[in-house]
């Protein structure tokens, strides 16, 4: 079911191969091609590249939708450095629908979607870019004078595979969050029997991206996916887990107010809001623009962008209470706490006391005395 | 006997936009503008933490990013008397610069070109001919004949496939395209090489922002902190590394950005005569040298000009109440009292009423709603807002760069300063304002070391971080210069949540429905008069429309219908936070 046929194996053939099964020779064939060349005037030199042309294999088609976005995805998309987006458009695939790139618009745009959709059936990839709104009938998004929803449905009927890019297609994004004035919905949720994959985030990393469609044109075949259809290579791991910042939470060592000593030394945003901890992303392992840096790296806390709902769990500055999954750590308070009182209390666990054996380990290069602690003692622990 | 032209979509523009325009002998003689998708984020805002309200308010749009980001950070330091210190002032002027040259070139090569530029005919082209021009307009090193031969081939070979993808079905062989093959060629090389180096400008917003698109923002500063003896804070790789970028950018709106728009420009003189628009010009001004609180040492001049007088600049306050109004007479939305008023957004008051045919249709009906963008007038006027407002009001107010950049382009058209009042002047104006940007980026970068260098390195101030400080209600205006033009959010707070959320966006400005009072908006009056020779094929009318460069997603949003508190949302000091 997760197979994705080559175009050679489905019934996106070249010329030849189309030929071939009904019987034409391959001397009938190059007849062909000669009398093609002759009415498109073209010299015998010319002939060669038809038949190179016709003997090769198609791009893959591909039909871009958006829906309610802001067209960050497509942005995004653009800043892929492997590869990069003009070797993806002139080599890998042919992008024959996509609002804000293609060169013809209204009627002439509808029509190349047409086309696709009626030469390609069941072999074009269907992107989507944006949510799809049930309110006022569908008069909440309509493009070309239709509703976003038939298009979307119309045009996932042949697709081969659904694509949905970012938070808006996967799960809904801004427009979603609550009241959801517009009832914005996921992709997901409006079509049916096609294979739909979630490249989550607001936007999704542009080689995320990239890396998505290659790992289709590559292997012909659909990425493993978890549980909600994000592709497990890029979204199997907590933007926590992968965080260079992590040893400072281990260590119990946090950035208090934003531009504070400990923001200045890049420690552990945590207490500033930081959703890392829930959020499956590939932010601490690819990083953003070609590794150059990603939020927390940057000194902002992830605000989770890549989860359904996130919109809904702000504030954005408001510390995590609790967040499941621990073995080993414990939560900052308790660290802090433990670090401040386990001299007294002497009753630290074997985790605690790794963490403040990391905290002494850390904390003198970082010029701090071993043992103390960066959290004020008068803060109230609301864990 | 005059025939309905439907553009849905308009292509190559942010969102979603349909230009319905009645053609008669060969023209233009009216037209309707109408965005066409709808999502209500000022809804979603209210009840929310001020302080969270930058990130929901970037979502608005993922092309010009940032820009919504920043006058929401704004409009809630406005209402809180909050002054940022200048290092944060100067990094996002640093990611201001770098948006606008990452967005004019996008707009010029990958969203703009095509009108202009024949793919088809570039295949023609002859290599040596096409270097020998390239060399005489640039010292770009990408211009040898080997380098266009090498490119042609590649397209041939793309074009005999028979699947054209993006460049399928278009405009090619028009009569209206008047480039020789070989510009068209220089053309096209640079759609492809502007395609990859765009991916470079933006890192800037990556290095003190985390990515892009997207890039954080922060109530009080920036969150990037500035400690030039650590690896995890901005060092001196960090700033280098800016540094470079900027420099490569320079080079490359100067070398190849530039000289293609005014190796173009003298093929298409007609379109300094079409396109004009509604002759009323408004700037808010950005790019703060002295602090944001100083209006008049913004590089960027505030002002407003009226009937192309630029004798004249009218003072403008975003906070006057008689300044700024936004009418839904032709939107669809209910005002309680009528919607015959305008409402200033501070007041402002909307609900979706939608009164259009149900879709699938053919036409919207143009005599009474027809769009999701309501109509803001400036002291009842309609005004056109961008590239060539903010030049024209900074020409007009005397600002010594500017004029000058102004009259070195002219004089290299050999033109006077009345063809920019067009299509083709609107595009020279983003031209323009881009040189000038990369030169003031880099002015901004010399600034941020010699902070450094002094031992300055704040980027944030606390002061009224702590919602515990703030006054039971409040409310600011944030405004700035997006690159398609004046942009601003009006906040109100209220208990430490945000009771109202407005934004008046640029492309509401220019892509508007027609107000109360018959006025056209900014598209509707720039279309009247283009020429159609075809109207099975639209390609001038997507000229005019492209010279505003269109960002719909922007200009649609406004919705404040009762939405129910949230509750659940507790806003308090950072660290007795809960989070839910």
């Amino acid at each position: 079911m997760n197979a994705l046929p080559s175009p050679s194996q489905t019934g996106g053939l070249t010329l030849w191969e189309e030929m071939r099964a009904h019987g034409v020779s391959r001397r009938d064939f190059l007849k062909f091609c000669t009398t093609m060349g002759a009415m498109l005037g073209l010299e015998h030199s010319g002939v060669a590249a038809i038949v190179a042309a016709l003997e090769t294999k198609r791009r893959l088609p591909i039909v871009w939708l958006h829906g309610q976005e802001c067209t960050c995805c497509s942005e995004s998309f653009l800043r892929s450095s492997h590869p990069i987006v003009a070797d993806i458009l002139l080599d890998k695939v042919s992008l024959d629908y996509s609002e804000t790139l293609q060169a013809a618009a209204g009627h002439q745009a509808e029509e190349c979607k047409a086309k696709t959709m009626r030469e390609n059936p069941g072999n074009y990839l269907l992107m989507i870019e944006g949510s799809v709104p049930l309110g006022a009938e569908g008069a909440y998004c309509c493009i070309g004078g239709r509703s976003m929803l038939d298009i979307v449905q119309e045009a996932a009927a042949g697709a081969k595979a659904v694509i949905a890019w970012g938070n808006c297609a996967s799960a809904g994004c801004v427009q979603a969050a609550r009241p959801n004035p517009t009832q914005a919905t996921p992709v997901h949720k409006v079509i049916a029997g096609k294979p739909v994959i979630n490249v989550q985030g607001c936007p999704p990393i542009a080689e995320v991206m990239a890396g998505v469609i290659v790992h289709l044109l590559a292997f012909e075949r659909i990425p493993q996916l978890d549980a909600l259809g994000r592709p497990k290579a890029f979204y199997s791991r907590r933007v926590h887990d992968t965080c260079y910042r992590r040893p400072y939470y281990d260590a119990g060592l946090f950035v208090e107010t934003f531009d504070d000593e400990n923001a200045r030394r890049g420690y552990c945003l945590y207490k500033m809001g930081c959703k890392g901890p829930t959020t499956y992303n590939s932010c601490g392992v690819m990083r953003w623009n070609n590794g150059v840096s990603y939020p927390i790296q940057s000194g902002h806390p992830c605000i989770g962008c890549s989860e359904a709902g996130f919109w809904d769990a702000s504030p954005f500055y408001g510390r995590l209470a609790s967040f499941p999954g621990f073995g080993i750590e414990m939560t900052a308070d308790k660290i802090g706490l433990a670090v401040g009182a386990a001299a007294v209390a002497g009753a630290a666990a074997h985790a605690v006391m790794t963490n403040i054996r990391k905290h002494d380990e850390i904390g003198p290069h970082l010029g701090e005395k071993p043992g103390e602690s960066t959290t004020p003692s008068s803060e109230p622990s609301q864990d | 006997m005059s025939t309905r032209v439907v553009v849905d979509p308009i292509t190559r523009i942010e969102g979603h936009l349909r230009i319905e325009a009645e053609v008669k002998d060969g023209r233009v003689v009216d037209a309707w503008s109408a965005g066409t998708m709808v999502r209500g984020i000022e809804t979603i805002l209210k009840g929310r933490d001020p302080r969270d309200a930058w990130a929901f308010a970037e979502r608005v749009c993922g092309v010009c990013t940032t820009v919504h980001a920043l006058a929401s950070v704004r409009s809630v330091e406005d209402a809180l008397h909050i002054t940022v210190p200048p290092n944060a002032e100067l990094i996002r002027n640093l990611m201001f610069c770098a948006l606008y040259m990452q967005d004019h070139v996008v707009h010029f090569y990958h969203l703009h070109a095509l009108d202009w530029v024949d793919l088809v005919s570039a295949l023609k082209a002859d290599p040596e001919e096409t270097s020998r021009i390239a060399q005489s307009i640039s010292a770009w090193p990408k211009s040898s004949p080997g380098y266009f031969r090498d490119l042609q081939t590649r397209l041939t070979k793309f074009v005999e496939t028979g699947q054209l993808g993006i460049f399928a079905n278009a405009y090619w062989g028009h009569p209206a395209y008047k480039l020789p093959p070989a510009v068209n060629l220089i053309g096209v090389a640079h759609y492809l090489e502007a395609l990859e180096w765009q991916k470079e400008i933006v890192k800037i917003h990556t290095i003190f922002g985390g990515k892009n698109p997207h890039p954080n923002y922060l109530v009080g500063g920036v969150p990037c902190a500035i400690n030039i003896d650590e690896a995890n804070a901005l060092n001196a790789e960090r700033l280098a590394y800016v540094g470079r970028l900027l420099e490569d950018g320079q080079r490359f709106i100067e070398q190849v950005y530039l000289p293609d728009l005014l190796a173009t420009a003298p093929h298409y003189l007609d379109w300094t005569e079409i396109g004009g628009g509604v002759s009323n010009y408004l700037s808010y001004g950005d790019l703060p040298t002295n602090g944001y609180a100083d209006i008049g040492r913004f590089k960027f001049p505030r002002g407003v000009i009226l009937d192309r007088d630029l004798s004249r600049i009218h003072p403008v306050d975003p906070h006057d109440p008689d300044g700024v109004r936004e009418e839904v007479g032709h939107s669809w939305y209910r005002y309680q009292g009528g919607d015959e008023k305008g409402l200033h957004p501070w007041d402002g008051e909307t609900e979706f009423n939608y009164t259009g045919p149900k879709p699938p249709y053919e036409h919207l009906t143009v005599e009474g709603k027809y769009s999701w963008l309501k109509t803001p007038r400036w002291k009842g006027h309609p005004m056109e807002v961008g590239p060539l407002a903010r030049m024209l009001v900074g020409y007009a107010a005397g600002n010594a760069e500017i004029k000058d950049a102004v009259t070195e382009a002219l004089a290299a058209l050999k033109a006077p300063a009345s063809v920019l009042f067009s299509t083709l002047g609107r595009t020279a104006a983003r031209g323009i304002e881009t040189r000038l940007v990369a030169r003031w980026a880099l002015e901004f970068y010399q600034q941020l070391l010699a902070n450094i260098r002094n031992g300055e390195t704040r980027t944030f101030t606390k002061e009224r971080w702590d919602p515990s400080t703030w006054p039971a209600t409040a409310r600011g205006v944030g405004a700035t210069e997006a690159p398609r033009g004046a942009l601003a959010h009006w906040l109100v707070i209220k208990d430490q949540r945000i009771e109202n959320y407005q934004l008046v966006v640029a492309t509401t400005w220019n892509a508007s429905p027609r107000d109360s009072k018959g006025q056209r908006s900014p598209y509707e009056a720039a279309l009247i008069g283009t020429p159609v020779h075809d109207p099975q094929q639209p390609l001038e009318i997507l000229r005019t429309i492209h010279s505003f460069d269109p960002c719909l997603a922007c200009a649609v949003h406004l919705f404040d219908a009762r939405g129910q508190p949230l509750s659940a949302v507790e806003t308090g000091p950072v660290g007795a936070v809960s989070g839910r």
